[in-house]
C-alpha cells in the first residue's frame, strides 16, 4: 500500500503569536485547531481523526475531550520537533486505509512564558543524565565533528541564518525581522562551540495545525489542492556506542523512503522546508536528503544558495525557526505550513517560488547528536 | 568549578547493579556479547546487535580518545565540555571532559577515566591522559 496521492492537506493555520502569557496551552491548541478547520472551510463536527504529541496537555484523551471532538482514529506519537511530520505521514496512512476521513493535527505551547516540563528519560538515564546534554551542546558536538571530518566552516553555517533572515524580513509575524550578514553571525556570542547565538533558533510561544483529508473531500473544498505523495520516517541513536558517527542523521533513511514513494528525486524539488533548530541541523539534513553529497553541505549552502529568488534551493521562506517561529521548541509543524503556502501560491510575494509544484518538508526531533527521529514528507500541488 | 558540581545519584536497577558496584571500586565496566563478540555501552542484558542474552561484564582500561565535544560557555554551574569518547575497547560513550583547560580540547585527544562522587555510586568522567 502507498499513501501516494491518497491524502490532501486541506487546512493550515499558524498562530500569529510569539509570546502568549495571557493564554493557556490547551487554549492555544483550540485556537490553532479552529484556524485550520476554518482555513479548510470545514466545521469541528467534520473531524474524525486527531493527532497530537507531547506538547498537548495530558495527551490525546484530555485534548479530544477539551476540544469536544468525536474521533474514530487517533495517534499521539511523540518524536519531538518532527512529531507533526510523522503525524502527517500517519494521517495519510489512516486516510488511505479508511480509518478516518478528516484528520486534525495540532501543536501549541508557551516555552517563552514558563519552564517546559522535563523530557522523560529512557534506560540510558543513569549513564547520561549527569553530563548536561542540552540541545545547544549536543548539536554543537555534531557541528564540531562535521567540521573535523569535512572541513565545514562557521562561515558556511552562517549562510543558513543569513538566508533565513532574508526571508524573515517579509514576514510580519517573524520574531527576528532584521537581515543579518555572515559577519553578524560570527560576531554573535559563542553559545556552545562551534555554535554562535545566531546559529540557534528562536524560542517562541504559539503553535499550528493541519487538516488532512481524502482526495474527494479536498476537491469539494475551495483551497488550492496540495497532496501527500511520499513519506518516510526513521530513528537513530548511539546504538551501544558502535561505529559512532554524528555527521549524519536518520534523514539518510527517511529521505530515500519518501522520495522513492513519491517517485521523484531531490533535483525535482522546487522548495524545501528543512527543520532549522540550528544551522548545522539544516546543513546535515540537506546532505542526508541528497540535495548534495555528504560533506559538501557547507559549499551547498554558501553564497545565498538557500535564498528564494537568488539560490537554487529556496528554503524556509517564512524565516523558519532561525528567525520567525519555533513554537514549543518543535519546528515540524511550521515546516509543513510554509510548504503548503508555497504550493498554494500563498507565500509572501517576495519569497514565493514561481510555479512551485513540488516541495519537501523534513525535520528531525529529539537530540540530533544523541537519540532522534526524522520524518520526510513530499508534497505536490495537485 | 567542576569539582564543586553536584551530580545526580545513579538510581540503579537489577540490570546495572554490577556496573555501579564496580564504579565504587574505581572500575569502568562495559558489556560484551559472547555470541557475536561485540562490546557495547551503556550496558544491556540483551545484546543490542545480535539480541543474544549471552552478555558478560568486562573491565575497560579507562583509556579513550575524544570523538567530538562541545564547550558550553555558560551554565548554572559554569562552563563545561560535553563529549563523546571512544574507549580503547571499542564502544563510544557520552561524558564530560573535566579537570583540564577546556579551551585546549581537541578531537582525537587521548583521555582517561576519572570517577566523580555523587550521593550514591560515583560517575565516570574523562580527563586528558
Amino acid at each position: 500500500m502507498t499513501i501516494k496521492g491518497k491524502a490532501y492537506i486541506a487546512g493550515i493555520y499558524e498562530h500569529p503569536t510569539r509570546h502568549a502569557p495571557d493564554k493557556s496551552t490547551a487554549q492555544l491548541h483550540a485556537e490553532v485547531a479552529k484556524g485550520a478547520i476554518e482555513d479548510a472551510g470545514l466545521t469541528k463536527a467534520d473531524i474524525d481523526g486527531y493527532f497530537c504529541a507531547g506538547d498537548a496537555p495530558g495527551g490525546a484523551m484530555p485534548m479530544v475531550d477539551y476540544l469536544g471532538l468525536k474521533v474514530r482514529h487517533f495517534d499521539s506519537t511523540d518524536t519531538g520537533g518532527c512529531s507533526y511530520l510523522v503525524h502527517l505521514g500517519h494521517a495519510a496512512e489512516a486516510i488511505a486505509a479508511g480509518k478516518c476521513s478528516i484528520a486534525l493535527i495540532t501543536l501549541a505551547g508557551k516555552p517563552r512564558t514558563g519552564p517546559m516540563p522535563p523530557r522523560s528519560a529512557g534506560a540510558e538515564a543513569d549513564f547520561e543524565a549527569a553530563y548536561g546534554a542540552t540541545t545547544h551542546n549536543v548539536y554543537g558536538m555534531c557541528a564540531m565533528r562535521h567540521m573535523h571530518d569535512y572541513g565545514t566552516t562557521s562561515e558556511q553555517l552562517a549562510w543558513i541564518k543569513v538566508a533565513a533572515s532574508h526571508h524573515a524580513q517579509y514576514n510580519p509575524h517573524a520574531m527576528l525581522k532584521d537581515v543579518v550578514t555572515v559577519e553578524d553571525v560570527l560576531n554573535s556570542p559563542m553559545i556552545s562551540d562551534p555554535l554562535h547565538r545566531m546559529d540557534c533558533c528562536v524560542v517562541t510561544d504559539g503553535g499550528g495545525a493541519l487538516i488532512v483529508t481524502t482526495p474527494e473531500i479536498a476537491k469539494s473544498l475551495k483551497k488550492p489542492l496540495v497532496r501527500m505523495i511520499g513519506h518516510g520516517e526513521a530513528m537513530k541513536g548511539p546504538r551501544g556506542g558502535k561505529d559512532l558517527d554524528l555527521t549524519y542523521s536518520a534523514g539518510v533513511w527517511s529521505g530515500p523512503r519518501a522520495f522513492e514513494e513519491a517517485g521523484v528525486t531531490p533535483k525535482d524539488i522546487k522548495y524545501a522546508s528543512i527543520y532549522d533548530s540550528f544551522t548545522i541541523t539544516v546543513l546535515m539534513q540537506l546532505e542526508d536528503l541528497g540535495f548534495c553529497k555528504k560533506g559538501e553541505g557547507g559549499k551547498f549552502v554558501a553564497d545565498g544558495n538557500l535564498i528564494s529568488g537568488v539560490g537554487k534551493l529556496p528554503f524556509n521562506t517564512d524565516g523558519g525557526g532561525l528567525c520567525s517561529n519555533h513554537p514549543v521548541n518543535r519546528g515540524g509543524m511550521t515546516k509543513i505550513i510554509e510548504a503548503v503556502r508555497q504550493l498554494r501560491g500563498e507565500a509572501h510575494p517576495k519569497v514565493q517560488v514561481p510555479n512551485c509544484d513540488l516541495a519537501v518538508a523534513h525535520g528531525t526531533g529529539g537530540l540530533l547528536g544523541v537519540r532522534h527521529a526524522a520524518s520526510t514528507c513530499i508534497l505536490e500541488r495537485a | 568549578m567542576a569539582d564543586a558540581k553536584k551530580y545526580p545519584t545513579p538510581q540503579g536497577n537489577p540490570e546495572t547493579t554490577q556496573f555501579w558496584d564496580a564504579a565504587k571500586q574505581g572500575k569502568l565496566l562495559f558489556k560484551r556479547c559472547t555470541a557475536c563478540g561485540e562490546p557495547h555501552y551503556f550496558p544491556r542484558s540483551i545484546c543490542p546487535f545480535c539480541f543474544s542474552d549471552k552478555t558478560v561484564w568486562e573491565e575497560s582500561s579507562g583509556e579513550a580518545t575524544i570523538y567530538t565535544f562541545s564547550l558550553m560557555r555558560k551554565s548554572a554551574t559554569g562552563p563545561f565540555a560535553i563529549a563523546y569518547v571512544t574507549l580503547k575497547e571499542g564502544p563510544s560513550l557520552q561524558t564530560n571532559i573535566v579537570d583540564c583547560e577546556l579551551d585546549k580540547l581537541k578531537i582525537g585527544q587521548k583521555v582517561k577515566v576519572v570517577f566523580k562522587p555523587t550521593d550514591g555510586a560515583p560517575l565516570p568522567f574523562f580527563t586528558p591522559a
